[in-house]
């Protein structure tokens, strides 16, 4: 049942050995009053029957519906070799590689990943990943406090606003500070952003494209922010870097965000992975797992978990985070997949996410009482306005098998009529006109 | 091996991007624009499936190797495990958010709720939460959790949250990332944490005790009942860290004890695979009042028996984006109902009846600092082997020539030249044996020729590597 492999033959000679009547003598360190009072659970199934049991549950998870939503999750094409190979089970059935000599499988894929995500991200030094998008950005905050000894950040609120709360919980407990600016309309107010700096503040959080879809240019913040000495952290979609300027050249300080997008199913919500990359002077501050190269006593080249005295299994209450785990499985479907796209193919798909999704703009922009809320430039995502309530309107062409996009009056206060659309590789022509048809008949017929 | 970037050559390419099937837009304009390509890879497919699938082979992994990694529970993962949770690979988390959504996404909501009525019942809470994506994560979650619950009843004055000497890093770790200081207890003679020095540690300023039971030792502490009562009497909140609940599933509930939050994690206790170092998930259970601070939101069931997202609005936030690591969270559940009661009840009695006798073979050769019954793990110490020059590390280095992972070494703290073998309850008696042997092998070139264990490994692709030079060259990224 629990594959356990030990027979009654077995268990007689081990108890004989260990000088044990019983298998439950072993428990008899246990007080009789701290016993289980209950443990109600039904009984087993066969393999079978649980396979027959998990298809009846994942034939109600809406896998069929068309998806124009996004939102920092997105529905993109992965190639059959990145699956393939992440189940490799030498991969997925290793832990942490604390052995190096027997880990330098996973120990060089991070290596690989942590080289993919610098590139990606114009930096000079990431880790081997963290849990997810916001829990990545709330570390980078932290880690903004640490090298800045202060204690405020400023938060744009055109940042993600699931990534939002979650920065606010991590700073509240520490009692920090988190200064959320409002957008203009659907856009970063850069301006007020940057009148908000001062010698106080540990960093300014970004993010382009931002959850409206806007890419920004954030060189004027960059230069606001190193004038007081705060940092920059811009968190970024990876696909969206095949083609838009990254935050290394943008001037950020730290570049961080949700990894999913690379080569991970939606999946319900994770597993996930967050990335976090930064200047090289910055190193010892980062949270988490790194993995850095170095040499054998015959000068074989290898590679080993690298800058642990800022870990918590040393450091214990001083470390630069809890975290002692790190998202190797999903890190490495991200890597796998920017491997198998390569140089050309990375950008072709930035390219495709890009035309389809400013075809659909110009599609659904020209139904009748829509207008277009992001009128500059935008990635694979744009907010419309509606004439009236954006979630009513979802609501019915959901019914139709088709998500139309994410309603903002949930997230944003007097925006209950800003619809986020977003556009993959993976939408075809004909599904973003049949959009623009379902648009029009759930507003007008 | 060649890293895939030194693989490279300009001009090939591996998986085609499909052609566009809408009009070429305008091009963004320059400032925004990258300005040079990402330099990813330029390989073939083949290049791509033969280096990675080369480059697993360069791992040790439970389905290649004997893996008693003590206190990582690395049992072995179940197939269709992987097969039942990749079933829902395609289902967005952003539908269950979406006006009419629920009703398309009740399978996973039902499996969400399921997992958490699961776990509830197998560790005695009344509530229970999937959203932290580790165990530290919900460490630290479960600690703003008892902040909030301080907070909310006026009481400002707990700043300490104590842990003793031989917890787990993650906990002091965690508990200062929820904003506390640490007080450290240490470990009495008899392998557990001193009660006399707790007791004085203990006062109205303490926020929690964390506690790991079995502890690190892999003994059970049959205190515990008192250490809840000690600080509850302080008014302060009690903390179980589940990375040992292998030990005592069937056996022991730690809400029946008295504590008032624990994580569990699902990647040791409920089988779902490691990855290299993660994903992992660490739900926490918590009891009576504390349940309105769990995160938001909450998965519940209504009368008419749908699932229903809602908010959570006294709990202290998100702490992950949405439900959780829900692949992993759907093998665990397919894990539990598969095995019911009766299998979890006898991966405890297996999983100690397995340490037991990896102890009883073992202590003649290896020093046990606490020679009594074991729970799901056994620790010993290479100081007989220090004698000769012999450090852990160097039989650690040892198995890996004969083809075993080795057993966490240098941990617990409180045990010099540590040893911490946690066979767990799906290895044969037959595989525990030959790594046995290897180990009694080991204590006796120990004495005889330690030089052979000093020089491995040298049968792997490369042999022990210079930390120092890493540290110190901080070569993280190819140029």
């Amino acid at each position: 049942m629990g594959y356990c492999p030990n027979t009654p033959d077995d268990i007689r000679e081990m108890l004989a050995v260990i000088g044990a009547g019983s298998v439950e003598e072993l428990f008899s360190s246990i007080p009789a009053d701290l016993r289980a009072r209950s443990f109600d659970l039904p009984p087993g199934m066969s393999e079978l029957e649980l396979t027959r049991h998990m298809k009846e549950k994942a034939a109600a998870c809406g896998a069929d519906i068309v998806p124009f939503i996004g939102g920092g999750i997105y529905d993109h094409f992965i190639p059959a070799a990145v699956d393939h190979l992440a189940s490799r089970a030498e991969f997925y059935t290793a832990y942490t590689p604390y052995q190096p000599e027997c880990a330098q499988g996973t120990l060089q894929a991070l290596y690989e990943y942590q080289s993919t995500i610098c590139r990606l991200t114009g930096m000079e030094a990431s880790n081997a990943s963290l849990y997810d998008g916001g829990t990545a950005v709330a570390e980078a905050a932290l880690m903004s406090l640490r090298i800045t000894e202060r204690h405020k950040v400023i938060l744009d609120a055109s940042v993600n606003p699931l990534h939002r709360e979650i920065v606010s919980g991590y700073l509240h407990s520490l009692s920090a500070e988190a200064v959320q600016v409002e957008p203009k309309g659907c856009t970063s107010d850069l301006d007020r952003l940057m009148a908000f700096i001062d010698g106080e503040t540990a960093a300014v959080i970004v993010q382009s494209p931002d959850f409206f879809g806007n890419v920004q240019d954030f060189r004027a913040l960059a230069q606001k922010a190193h004038e007081h000495e705060a940092l920059l952290i811009v968190s970024c979609y990876p696909i969206a870097l095949g083609l838009v300027a990254s935050p290394g050249e943008m001037g950020a300080d730290i570049a961080v965000g949700e990894g999913q997008s690379l080569g991970n199913p939606v999946s319900f919500g994770g597993p996930y992975f967050g990335f976090i990359a930064t200047r090289k002077r910055f190193i010892r501050n980062l949270p988490g797992r790194i993995v850095g190269e170095t040499i054998d006593h015959q000068a074989r080249r290898g590679f080993v978990l690298t800058l642990q005295a800022r870990e918590q299994h040393i450091k214990r209450h001083k470390a630069t985070s809890n975290i002692c785990s790190n998202q190797s499985l999903c890190a490495l479907r991200g890597l796998i997949f920017c491997a198998a796209l390569g140089k050309k193919g990375f950008e072709e798909l930035a390219l495709l996410n890009y035309d389809k999704a400013q075809y659909a703009k110009s599609v659904l922009a020209s139904v009748k009482g829509v207008d277009l809320l992001t009128g500059g430039a935008t990635f694979n995502e744009f907010t419309l306005s509606l004439p009236w309530d954006a979630s009513e309107v979802v609501q019915r062409i959901l019914e139709k098998g088709v998500a139309a996009g994410v309603p903002l009056g949930r997230y944003y206060q007097g925006m209950e009529k800003a619809l986020l659309v977003t556009v993959t590789e993976k939408r075809s022509k004909d599904e973003i006109d049949r959009l623009a048809v379902l648009l029009e008949e759930a507003l007008w017929s | 091996m060649e890293l895939i970037f030194e693989k490279s050559v300009s001009g090939r390419c591996g998986v085609r991007v499909p052609l566009s099937d809408v009009p070429k837009a305008p091009p963004l304009s320059e400032a925004l624009r990258r300005q040079e390509p990402v330099r990813l890879p330029e390989v073939s497919e083949l290049d791509l499936v033969r280096h990675y699938t080369n480059l697993s082979r360069r791992n040790f992994s439970v389905d290649t190797n004997f893996y008693p990694l003590g206190s990582c529970t690395m049992k072995y993962n179940s197939k269709v495990n992987e097969d039942v949770a990749a079933l829902f690979a395609g289902c967005h988390p952003v539908l269950a958010l979406l006006p009419g959504g629920e009703s398309l996404v009740q399978g996973p909501l039902s499996l969400v709720h399921g997992l958490e009525r699961q776990l509830a019942e197998i560790t005695g809470m009344d509530e229970v939460t999937t959203q932290p994506l580790a165990g530290a994560h919900g460490e630290m979650t479960g600690i703003m959790v008892i902040a909030a619950y301080h907070k909310a009843r006026g009481d400002n004055k707990r700043k300490y949250v104590i842990v003793p000497d031989s917890s787990h890093g993650t906990n002091p770790a965690s508990a200062a990332m929820a904003g506390y200081e640490i007080v450290t207890v240490p470990t009495a003679p008899y392998g557990d944490m001193d009660l006399d020095l707790y007791r004085k540690a203990m006062n109205e300023e303490v926020a929690a005790v964390m506690l790991t039971c079995p502890n690190t030792l892999g003994l059970f502490n049959p205190h515990i009942a008192e250490i809840c009562a000690i600080a509850h009497e302080a008014g302060a909140l009690t903390y179980y860290d589940g990375a040992n609940l292998n030990a005592i599933l069937g056996k022991v509930r730690p809400g029946d004890v008295g504590f008032d939050v624990i994580h569990v994690n699902l990647h040791k206790t409920f089988s779902t695979p490691h990855g290299g170092g993660g994903p992992g998930s660490g739900p926490i259970g918590v009891r009576g009042d504390l349940v309105r601070y769990l995160p938001t939101p909450r998965v519940v069931r209504r009368e008419d028996g749908s699932f229903a997202v809602e908010d959570h609005p006294e709990g202290i936030g998100r702490v992950s984006d949405f439900f959780g690591n829900f692949g992993i969270m759907a093998r665990a559940y397919a894990y539990i109902t598969m095995l019911g009661r009766e299998g979890l009840i006898e991966v405890s009695e297996h999983a100690v009846l397995n340490a037991n006798y990896m102890m009883a073979r073992l202590k003649e050769e290896y020093e046990l600092p606490f020679d009594q019954t074991c729970m799901h793990e056994c620790v010993f110490s290479a100081s007989r082997q220090v004698e000769h020059g012999v450090h852990a590390i160097d039989v650690a280095k040892y198995l890996v020539d004969r083809g075993f992972h080795p057993p966490t070494v240098y941990f617990p703290l409180n045990v010099k030249e540590a040893i911490m073998i946690e066979p767990t309850e799906t290895e044969s008696r037959q595989t525990m044996d030959a790594f046995i042997e290897v180990m009694l092998e080991a204590a006796r070139l120990a004495r005889e020729n330690p030089e052979r264990l000093q020089e491995a490994p040298v049968t792997t692709p490369v042999g022990r590597l210079d930390e120092t030079r890493a540290a110190r060259a901080q070569q993280v990224c190819c140029e």
